[in-house]
């Protein structure tokens, strides 16, 4: 190498360092403006009056004494008492959510251990059943789903959603569980076995505790998926606003003149919130969880 | 496999082993076991099988037969499995006007929306990628538009966009000069970049924008998981061989990173393909952003013609495996060899 090709290559690299230094910092502010910008405008628009809003679209923050909560009362109270009914709704979420939860892990855990650890005929076929139904277009199952719970009556309950969602998230949650059932050794239940326990038995006591942190961590994952769903609560629940959960009901009355924005703002921020607060609680969970599997493996 | 190790066998060692037949023994209390496991894994995912193929597998065969029938809502109740199997559906719905144009909004929609999230999700890779302080909750929020619920982003974005108060319009008209409003999410006006007509109206152009800004969080999370696995030893030598940051991006970093890359497209391909939700929320489907998924939806709800519907959902689904197909045999290869 000669020392004026070298020299220019320094130069290069001293130009590079000295752009690319330079333009970190802006790419990092830029990110975090569109990720949380539309986050942070939609908790002031909830906070402010309708009028104020359309008299001065582009403040940032309110001005002070401007700040009200009527909002919130205004889209949680039932519709009787004027309000939207979002304290409804949220009682329909939390009771699909939860019930989804439950259901999918009594499935799941048992199918991600059976999956993971026993040697049975199909083994494979059957986990790649369940992944290749995780690519299939929701909008295709939509049909003879929305067909089926229609002809036997059951479309307009909670309880026909939450068997949709079940069969939905069970191959994701079995596929993630799976890989953790992998991390545990498997010593550790031939040392039970040696013991005397039964294969049943060696589950529920030695791996099932240790994959707690997975079996947590999962079930935060369906939980957000379930409360997050829009696709099959709009198709089954349209008609019956009582049974509506929050994303239904923050999309029909997103559509309505009668309904301000700001109070559909409050609704947002209602159904946002618990996701935004799990998310963060499941974050530095899970990443205990995916280390500690580590280091035991 | 894992578990029929030497020391698997229970009924076996629990007695003391006799040297002599303790092969035999050991032979016969490995396949007892053996038995035991695959009673157990058939119990233990029959549930999920169960829900799954009844939910699931069932009604894929089941759209199969609708889509070769007259059913509509109307007369729902009185068909059945056996009726009048016919093309109908299949012909009326290809020659049926717009559905070409959706199709195509469709794959203009899935490319864009896959490229952009892509894209943006490596730049936020490689600009997190050296620490500093609160650097973990900077990644943290970047996966906040992904985690949100798609209802409160879509409503929050058409807040925003909003002509008559809209934060962006304020500021388009008051700082940027716009001369009016723009309707992000109602006009139907192609963009033109220097003249030229893309095709794409300004509406498609904001709905793969959304797409962008809510999946590229996923990308980012990938690549930077890809990111932390290059050993610093490879960089470090470059450095001292004097490779600049962009020859040390195109030349250690980037190769890394393509199998990655091309996992992520196939995936947020497939999902961009079949969304329904993003673009249904925003603009409903008008002004030139009608995808496949919404008319499946219109078809089915708003004109109650369940067998078109399936049909269509059906062309859907099969474009979609052969364009996939067509991905991994074009790329696959050259993956193995990255």
């Amino acid at each position: 190498m000669t020392t004026s090709t070298r020299a220019s290559t320094i130069s290069r690299d001293a130009v590079e360092r000295r752009v690319f230094g330079a333009l970190r910092p802006l790419v990092i502010a830029f990110l975090l403006v569109i990720t949380l910008f539309p986050f942070y405008y939609m908790v002031i628009l909830s906070f402010r009056p309708l009028d104020a809003v359309l008299q001065d679209p582009g403040a940032l923050w309110p001005k002070p004494g401007e700040i009200e909560w009527g909002t919130y009362r205004d889209v949680l109270a039932s519709q009787s008492d004027g309000g939207q009914g979002f304290l409804n709704f949220m009682k329909n979420s939390f009771l699909v959510a939860i019930g989804t939860v439950v259901l999918t892990l009594l499935v799941s855990v048992p199918g991600a251990y059976a999956v993971s650890r026993l040697d049975f005929f199909g083994r494979r076929q059957i986990s790649a059943l369940f992944l290749g139904v995780y690519f299939f277009p929701a909008i295709l199952l939509a049909i003879p789903l929305f067909v089926f719970f229609t002809r036997i009556g059951q479309r307009g309950t909670l309880t026909g959603l939450l068997i949709v969602y079940v069969a939905q998230v069970a191959a994701v949650s079995i596929y993630m569980l799976r890989n953790y059932f992998d991390t545990i050794p498997a010593s550790l239940e031939e040392a039970a076995a040696i013991d005397g326990c039964t294969r049943l038995q060696a589950m529920r006591h030695i791996s099932l505790p240790l994959a707690l942190p997975a079996i947590a961590s999962n079930a935060l994952f369906v939980f957000m998926i379930a409360w997050n769903e829009f696709l099959f609560a709009l198709l089954f629940l349209v008609e019956n606003r009582e049974k509506w959960t929050v994303s239904l009901g923050l999309s029909q009355l997103s559509g309505s003149i009668e309904v301000p924005t700001t109070v559909l703002m409050a609704g947002s921020v209602i159904l946002t919130l618990p996701i935004i607060v799990l998310f963060f609680l499941s974050e530095r969970w899970l990443a205990g969880g995916l280390t500690a599997g580590a280091e035991k493996g | 496999m894992t578990v029929s190790g030497p020391s698997a066998p229970a009924g076996a060692t629990l007695e003391a082993p006799d040297p002599v037949q303790h092969d035999q023994k050991y032979r016969r209390g490995r396949s007892a076991r053996a038995r035991e496991d695959r009673r157990t894994g058939y119990l233990l995912i029959t549930p999920t099988f169960v829900i799954v193929f009844t939910m699931v597998v069932l009604p894929i065969l089941w759209t199969l037969s609708l889509a070769f029938q007259n059913v509509r809502l109307l007369n729902l109740r009185t068909t059945g499995v056996i009726g009048d199997y016919s093309l109908d559906n299949f012909q009326k719905v290809l020659t049926s006007p717009g559905f070409v144009d959706a199709l195509v909004t469709t794959l203009v929609y899935s490319v864009a929306g896959t490229a952009c999230a892509i894209g943006l999700g490596l730049v936020a890779a490689l600009a997190l990628r050296q620490p500093f302080r609160g650097r973990g909750l900077v990644r943290a929020c970047m996966l906040i538009p992904y985690v949100a619920p798609v209802v409160a982003a879509a409503f929050i974005w058409s807040t925003m966009l909003n002509p008559q108060f809209g934060v962006v319009n304020h500021y388009g008209t008051t700082l940027l000069g716009w001369d009016e409003p723009i309707a992000f999410l109602s006009s139907g006006q192609p963009v033109s970049v220097f003249g030229v007509d893309l095709h794409v109206s300004k509406s498609l152009l904001t709905v793969v924008l959304f797409e962008g800004w809510r999946s590229f969080p996923f990308a980012f999370l990938f690549l930077t998981a890809r990111m932390q696995a290059i050993p610093d030893s490879l960089e470090e030598a470059a450095t001292v061989d004097g490779a600049t940051p962009t020859q040390r991006f195109r030349y250690i970093v980037l190769p890394q990173l393509l199998p990655t890359i091309a996992v992520l497209t196939v995936l947020r391909f497939i999902w961009t393909f079949n969304n329904f939700d993003d673009i249904y929320l925003l603009t409903g489907g008008g002004s030139g952003t009608q995808v496949v998924a919404v008319r499946v939806y219109d078809y089915l709800i708003n004109r109650g013609d369940i067998g078109a519907a399936a049909a269509q959902a059906l062309v859907l689904a099969a474009i979609l495996a052969v364009l996939v197909t067509v991905y991994l045999k074009l790329f696959g290869r050259s993956e193995e060899v990255a």
